[in-house]
């Protein structure tokens, strides 16, 4: 085997050896998943000074590879077969101890939750000390000083403030460049990113993708970008490795593979970004408001306690906006600024301090008991997280009845019903069988959609309903949600981070910040020639976008 | 399902519920085996056990057979640690649900009533509480049961606490569930696990506390239990030291069947945590 791998790898031998050499790797997955190996027989090279995107939608095998370097494979997964080569030594083939000396010495890694990634009860400081310290280098003077230096190289903006903070003081953008000066504290030749930026919003994503793109450049280090965002390879990537169920399906220069791609997957992933975001004009529904909402405050207060002062947080500041019939409103900001609140405050999860909500001219807020009830179902909601949002203890089929049973349908009946729903969000009948855990996440969400239509409601209010799918599935659902919502005549307010998902399904766009309405406007209107300097930094901040800017923009009818 | 595949991966687990398969068996098979009564006194007094045959045991201060004893304490010690524990979850169950799931003023109210009884020591509750009520079988059961609800109500809140707001219990709000659906249907299902867990412990904490007041006499006196063999024996520690150390064994071995099943019933309940040990 290895013979032939090396004869394989032969060409490559004659130029400068590269960095970071994967050959013939197979790692086998433990008996009764979905398939045999994560990856399967996989081959790529990564040279000094270079960034490699390695893309894949969850479950393609593309952490995998970068967990087997770091000796980090979780139980059960095993090496079946191949090498990688780091510096022309197998690093599969090491012992934990020379392993640890591999770690953070010679290679980092970054992260995606920066929250869990970091020890919530050490300060900033002495975490970044402790990566020395476990490699027994410097005294503890210097390793201050080094962590200062690193903080101020991935640019905090109070460094020494930082030092002495706690992660939970920090805001997710600045923990996660935490976690890149950790890594970068000993100086590694090469970076593992493993989607460090999924976490974050749109203008924090792009600030620590130019962050790891100047490192990069600076320290001449290599860096293996692990993401499935294509946005994120047009922004940063040298070379993009685009894997498959564990197989690589193609691989080429950044610009080939984005411009020229040559299997089909590649072009489906390319193409289900909804990137250069030029929405259609759409016909602007009936003008007569459904739902109308005037003058909402919202201020989460913490009590304080003996020591504390009491916090005040300004969620909704005065909205104000009306929704038509049929028509499709998306609400966009970063996250805290308001937009879940507003969502929660209209289907009545949260109590709003003062305003008005009314839907077909009666103010709900002065509605009680049943009345309330009646009028409160003809809203419903579809959840972020397609896992928190089914219980796993009832059947989707109940699950999709529980709704007109508690509102006095027959229970037979309603089950009956539930079935019809599962076929009109394109899942099989038999599913009302079937516990929510044998789905997934794409699935879940149809379930949740189904819920939400089992009460018949005239408006769904979509929390970021898709945020947590990948973008093949994301595109599936908003096509579904799009098709619902003209067969039902329903109104839909679409409540996103993600401005490329608003630019696909949104009529009319209200752009929120710290709680406030900056911009509102037609979906067009807002994307051609955004008003306010905080929509064209949420904008520009969309990754890929100017690069895709250049080429000829793609139809985007083609949901 | 796998769930007995998932309990039997813990050995220790299986190993207790083998010995607690023995003891109900010997609980249940007691009237058939020795169909007299065992307070009886039958042979001479301090027969050491293999003395004479027909008393593998031996007997007891007074000529009773200790193996006798020790079959219908079984039922005694089974029964009443089963019974008290199902009224302390039918107690603190209910308790922690309304707290965790209402919160507010409700939940400072229930709390400040459970830190009432948690501040005071169990099992001094539980000597004064049989003390008053005259030692019944049904004080005991009701003594044990009183001082042993708390954590049942505090875990279960925890859990509401937390379950309350996912988001499938939002959905349930939002298409017009009822509280009370609310919190049977949808939340209180996914508490059971924790508290299944709690319970096989509780059994044998109240097995351990019954046996504790039958050993200060507090015990119903017209049943033999373990806890009372004890406690009769031990004047006789020096002389005849198997009267103690025979139901001791039973005692022991019991609550450690109980406590090494909880432990599986975790593992198995909460597939996840199991693994990664």
């Amino acid at each position: 085997m290895s013979e032939l791998s090396r004869n394989e790898g032969a060409s490559a031998d004659a130029s400068n050896a590269p960095l970071l050499r994967i050959e013939r790797l197979a790692l086998s997955l433990p008996e009764g998943a979905d398939r045999l190996y994560a990856v399967d027989n996989i081959n790529y090279e990564l040279n000094a000074g270079e960034i490699l995107c390695v893309v894949g939608e969850s479950g393609s095998g593309k952490s995998m590879t970068a967990n087997a370097v770091m000796g980090l494979l979780p139980q059960g997964v095993n090496v079946a077969q191949g090498r990688a080569l780091f510096h022309g030594q197998d690093v599969l083939a090491l012992s934990e101890i020379e392993h640890r000396e591999l770690r953070g010495q010679r290679i980092g890694m970054i992260f995606q939750e920066p929250m869990t990634a970091l020890n919530p009860l050490m300060r900033v400081g002495e975490q970044i000390a402790e990566v020395f310290e476990a490699h027994g280098l410097l005294t503890s003077k210097a390793r201050r000083e080094r962590a200062l230096a690193l903080l101020e190289e991935v640019r905090l903006p109070d460094p020494q403030a930082a030092l002495r903070a706690y992660p939970f003081e920090l805001s997710g953008g600045q923990r996660q460049r935490v976690m890149i000066a950790m890594a970068l504290a000993l100086e590694p030749e090469l970076l593992i990113a493993d989607e460090p930026t999924t976490a974050l919003d749109v203008t924090t994503q792009a600030q620590i993708l130019h962050l790891v793109k100047d490192l990069q450049t600076r320290r001449g280090m290599a860096v293996m970008f692990i993401t499935h965002d294509f946005g994120v390879v047009a922004e940063i990537a040298d070379r993009v490795c685009v894997m498959r169920m564990g197989k690589i399906v193609e691989m080429g220069e950044a610009r080939d593979v984005l411009e020229r791609p040559q299997h089909d997957y590649t072009r489906a992933l390319i193409e289900a970004i909804p990137g250069d975001a030029v929405p259609p004009t759409r016909d602007a529904g009936d003008t007569k408001p459904l739902l109308s909402v005037s003058g909402l405050d919202k201020v989460y207060r913490s009590s304080g306690g003996w020591f504390q002062p009491k916090r005040e947080v300004v969620a909704l500041d005065g909205i104000e906006f009306s929704l038509g019939r049929g028509e499709t409103l998306g609400i966009v900001g970063e996250s805290g600024s308001g937009k879940s609140t507003l969502g929660r405050c209209i289907v009545g999860l949260n109590t709003p301090d003062s305003g008005e909500i009314s839907l077909n001219g009666v103010d709900l807020r002065a509605l009680e008991g049943r009345e309330l009830r009646e009028h409160r179902q003809r809203i419903q909601m579809v959840f972020q997280d397609p896992y928190a949002s089914l219980n796993p203890r009832i059947k989707v089929g109940m699950a999709i009845a529980q709704g007109p049973i508690a509102n006095g349908v027959p229970k037979a009946r309603a089950l009956e019903q539930a079935r019809e729903l599962l076929a009109t969000v394109g899942l099989d009948a038999s599913a009302a069988e079937r516990f929510p855990h044998e789905f997934s996440g794409g699935q879940r969400q149809r379930i949740g959609i189904a819920r939400a239509l089992a009460l018949d409601p005239e408006l769904i209010v979509a929390d970021e309903a898709v945020s947590a799918l990948d973008v093949s599935i994301q595109a599936q659902v908003l096509a579904l949600l799009d098709r619902l919502k003209q067969e039902l005549e329903l109104s839909l307010l679409f409540i996103t981070h993600d401005l490329r998902v608003a630019a696909q399904i949104c009529d009319r766009l209200i752009v929120m910040q710290k709680g406030r309405i900056v911009e509102h406007g037609s979906a067009r209107e807002i994307f051609l020639s955004p008003q306010h300097a905080y929509t064209r930094e949420l904008l520009e901040a969309i990754p890929g976008r100017q690069d895709r800017r250049e080429t000829a923009p793609a139809a985007v009818g083609a949901i | 399902m796998n769930f007995f595949k998932r309990f039997a991966q813990n050995r220790g687990a299986l190993v207790g519920l083998i010995i607690l398969a023995l003891v109900v068996l010997l609980a249940l098979l007691a009237p058939f085996l020795y169909p007299d009564s065992p307070w009886r006194m039958v042979q001479r007094p301090f027969l050491a056990p293999g003395e004479i045959a027909g008393f593998p045991l031996g007997t007891d201060t007074m000529g009773r057979d200790v193996a006798a004893g020790l079959a219908h304490g079984a039922w005694v010690s089974l029964l009443i640690g089963l019974i008290s524990t199902v009224v302390a979850l039918a107690i603190g169950v209910p308790l922690g649900a309304l707290a965790g799931y209402f919160g507010g003023k409700i939940d400072d109210a229930l709390m400040r009533f459970t830190e009432f009884f948690q501040t005071i020591p169990n099992f001094a509750l539980a000597i004064v509480l049989v003390a008053i009520l005259e030692p019944s079988t049904v004080s005991i059961v009701l003594a044990i049961a009183i001082v042993s609800w708390p954590p049942v109500a505090r875990l279960v809140r925890g859990e509401f606490l937390s379950i309350k707001h996912r988001e499938y219990v939002e959905a349930a709000r939002l298409v017009g569930q009822t509280h009370r659906d609310i919190i049977i249907k949808q939340i209180l299902p996914n508490t059971l696990s924790p508290v299944i867990v709690l319970a096989s412990l509780m059994v044998a904490t109240a097995i351990l506390l019954e046996s504790s007041l039958s050993f200060l006499g507090l015990g119903d006196p017209d049943t033999m239990s373990w806890g009372y063999m004890i406690g009769a024996a031990r004047t006789v520690m020096r002389q005849a030291w198997w009267l103690s150390v025979i139901p001791g064994v039973a005692i022991l071995l019991t609550v450690l069947a109980l406590n090494l099943v909880g432990e599986g019933l975790d593992d198995a309940l909460n597939p996840q945590l199991a693994r990664a040990r």
